[in-house]
């Protein structure tokens, strides 16, 4: 068994997941009027398909496959590092891009997303995100107004 | 019929030859055939980074580009896999077995000019198909009423979800989950927000955006960092001269060339077999009649012809149903028709009479966009190759900013890239779990459309649900939903043949692919 799941098998993981995102969504779409077929209400779909989606995740934990399958041993390994950066990136555009611009922001994402290469050195990432930062602030400022400051303090 | 065919597409390429339409059709397929060789990128998360750049486009321009972008991709995808063995994009998998021998043995200059010959071919049959075929379809689907609508889009979506890659019954559960997504917003008859979770900023639903770049880009990112592909750039110097085939090669490749572009327009009329099936049918078929299958898997130059000629053309022929009755084939098909949507564009059957200059302008911005890659790849080739070495942790970076720009640059709102950030995590795990996330686009694309038609269906019928199979009444529904039958009725017959000890039913082996394609 892999190590990404270690306790179960990896379809009762992704038959969990389904009965839950079904249940999150009958619960919801039962908040509003359901109505009758005949005059269907805004809940009425929410719930039909909840139901369903926690039917199929039952069908599928229920189907799971005896052993690993192909797909499953070629899962990669955790890759936290990686992952990491690449959540990373984006949080920090949004977080610079409110409170000082989009020249910090877009540097900053660049920078620490090219970090989860692990191949990628402190040189190479400085070079990219200012290659990249310069090639945006051009497109996105000046070629097509995006309006967002490049510069600025205290947000927008 | 040829008749009014061929005024109106004189008329398209009035329309496809304005210059401002001209130049966005050129960049599409510009950008695309980079994207193509690129390893690592796909059509699809291109297309989904460009959708930002078209809001403020005419809607013309707009599907012209973004088309070119996936048609285009599909002849960089060749270049990437005759001559690295690399199969990142999933249509040209198959092309691999026979092509990397070829270029082993020197001989890579002929395959890609077999290949874009057979490309050219195969294209020119799938504009052609559709020249003649998407009026003639939507002649009989104007005559759809709120039911036949509803049970077409339910046979689209299960074939879309149970025919790709992957486990069906997953792929059925990500249609589900596409179609949640989509109810999220307000409701279209009553105005309650629905799903919200008491989040202002969702009550006008979930950007498609933020949904594609989610999924396809910062999922996609997290897959792949790290993977290292290994890839041997030593056989791949190809110059334009090598790229003239011989006669020999030109007659061995003719016969392939015809039956590839037969198989993949049939292939492309079969909701939910896009060209990626195409493909691996064409090469078994091409290795089943040919005299010498043992020459196949050792530089084949049949092998190489049929399959690429029959991705072509059903990539051309996938936009049949999309632009004819709205019904997209595959997830690029379902962020065309959501680019159009974002246009104010109802897609359907009336859409070539209601907007004839974008049907018929991206019909003619086909030939257009398929003779320039013809230029585009002939003379340039040596550029491609060099592009062939972009190493990925310089793309990944690049291509997060702009996932995060674009995003923002649709609405210029911060809370839609925190939302594509939880899209793209949650994307991740659900491909960590085995699921393809491809169908999710097409039940979100599809989703209002379906519950808008489901519940008029229902008001007409006062509630008699079984008005989809009243086969005196609705005759072509009924059809529509005993043909969904069939596909669920398949599925369980081969899932029971799997479970049975020893004996395994043939699959179609899974890509090893970077990007959906």
């Amino acid at each position: 068994m892999h190590k990404l799941f270690p306790w179960w098998k990896r379809d009762y993981y992704a038959g969990a997941l389904m009965i839950l995102l079904g249940l999150i969504t009958a619960h919801e779409g039962s908040n509003y009027p359901l109505g009758s077929l005949n005059q269907m209400g805004p809940g009425y779909f929410p719930v039909a398909l909840g139901i369903l989606l926690m039917i199929l995740g039952g069908l599928i934990a229920a189907t799971a496959t005896a052993g690993a399958d192909a797909e499953e041993a070629a899962l990669p390994h955790a890759e936290w590092r990686g992952w990491a950066c690449i959540i990373g990136g984006p949080v920090l555009f949004i977080l610079l891009g409110r409170s000082t611009g989009m020249l910090p922001a877009t540097f900053a994402c660049v920078f620490v997303a090219a970090l989860g290469d692990r191949e990628t050195t402190l040189k190479s990432a400085l070079v990219l995100a200012t290659c990249v930062t310069v090639f945006g602030v051009i497109l996105f400022h000046y070629l097509l107004k995006l309006p967002m400051p490049v510069l600025t303090w205290g947000g927008t | 019929m040829i008749e009014t065919a061929l005024t109106d597409l004189w008329y398209g390429f009035s329309v496809a030859f304005e210059p401002h339409n001209l130049m966005w059709c050129f960049l599409g397929v510009l950008v695309g055939n980079m994207v193509g060789v690129l390893p690592g990128m796909g059509p699809v998360a291109t297309i989904s980074i460009l959708l930002p750049l078209t809001f403020g486009m005419k809607p013309v321009a707009a599907i012209l580009m973004l088309a070119g972008v996936y048609y285009g991709a599909q002849y960089g995808g060749a270049i990437c896999s005759i001559l690295l063995n690399l199969p990142c994009h999933p249509p040209h998998a198959v092309t691999c077995l026979d092509g990397y021998p070829l270029t082993k043995q020197g001989k890579g200059g002929t395959a890609l000019g077999i290949t874009v010959i057979g490309s050219f071919i195969g294209a020119s049959f799938g504009i052609t198909e559709m020249i003649f075929l998407a009026p003639a379809l939507v002649s009989v689907a104007m005559k759809f009423g709120p039911a036949e609508v509803c049970s077409l889009m339910l046979l689209g979506l299960l074939a879309g979800s149970t025919l790709a890659r992957g486990s069906p019954l997953k792929g059925v559960a990500m249609t589900v989950l596409g179609l949640i997504i989509g109810i999220v917003g307000a409701d279209i008859e009553t105005g309650t927000p629905r799903l919200t979770f008491g989040l202002l900023e969702l009550y006008d639903g979930v950007e498609i955006v933020a949904l594609a770049l989610g999924v396809f880009g910062i999922a996609e990112f997290m897959k792949s960092i790290n993977q290292n592909i290994k890839f041997d750039t030593k056989y791949a110097n190809v110059k334009v001269r090598d790229m003239w085939p011989s006669g020999a090669d030109i007659r061995r490749s003719f016969f392939p060339w015809i039956r590839g572009t037969l198989i993949g327009s049939l292939c492309a009329l079969i909701p939910g077999t896009g060209p990626t099936i195409a493909s691996f049918v064409s090469y078994a078929t091409e290795k089943k009649i040919s005299r010498t299958p043992e020459r196949f898997g050792n530089g084949a130059i049949e092998g190489v012809a049929c399959p690429e000629a029959s991705t072509h053309s059903s990539v051309q022929g996938d936009f049949i149903p999309t632009m004819s009755l709205g019904i997209p084939g595959d997830t690029v098909m379902a962020l065309l028709l959501g680019a159009l949507m974002i246009q104010g564009i109802v897609p359907g059957p009336q859409l070539i009479s209601q907007h004839p200059d974008i049907f018929w302008g991206l019909i003619a911005s086909f030939w257009i966009g398929n003779i320039l890659l013809v230029v585009l790849n002939v003379p340039m080739i040596g550029l491609w190759v060099k592009m062939l070495a972009v190493p990925y942790k310089y793309l990944y970076p690049s291509a997060l900013f702009f996932v995060c720009i674009g995003v923002y640059g649709a609405n210029n709102d911060m809370f839609q890239v925190g939302l594509t950030l939880f899209i793209g995590v949650f994307g991740y795990i659900l491909l960590l779990l085995g699921f393809h996330p491809a169908p999710i686009l097409l039940g979100f694309v599809l989703g209002p459309r379906f519950e808008e038609n489901f519940r008029r269906a229902m008001l007409i019928s006062r509630g008699d649900i079984w008005v989809f199979v009243d086969i005196k009444n609705h005759p072509i529904s009924t059809v529509f939903v005993g043909l969904s039958a069939l596909l669920i009725i398949a599925q369980v017959v081969l899932w029971l043949r799997r479970m049975r000890p020893g004996e395994r039913a043939p699959r179609i082996a899974p890509a090893p692919s970077q990007a959906e394609g």
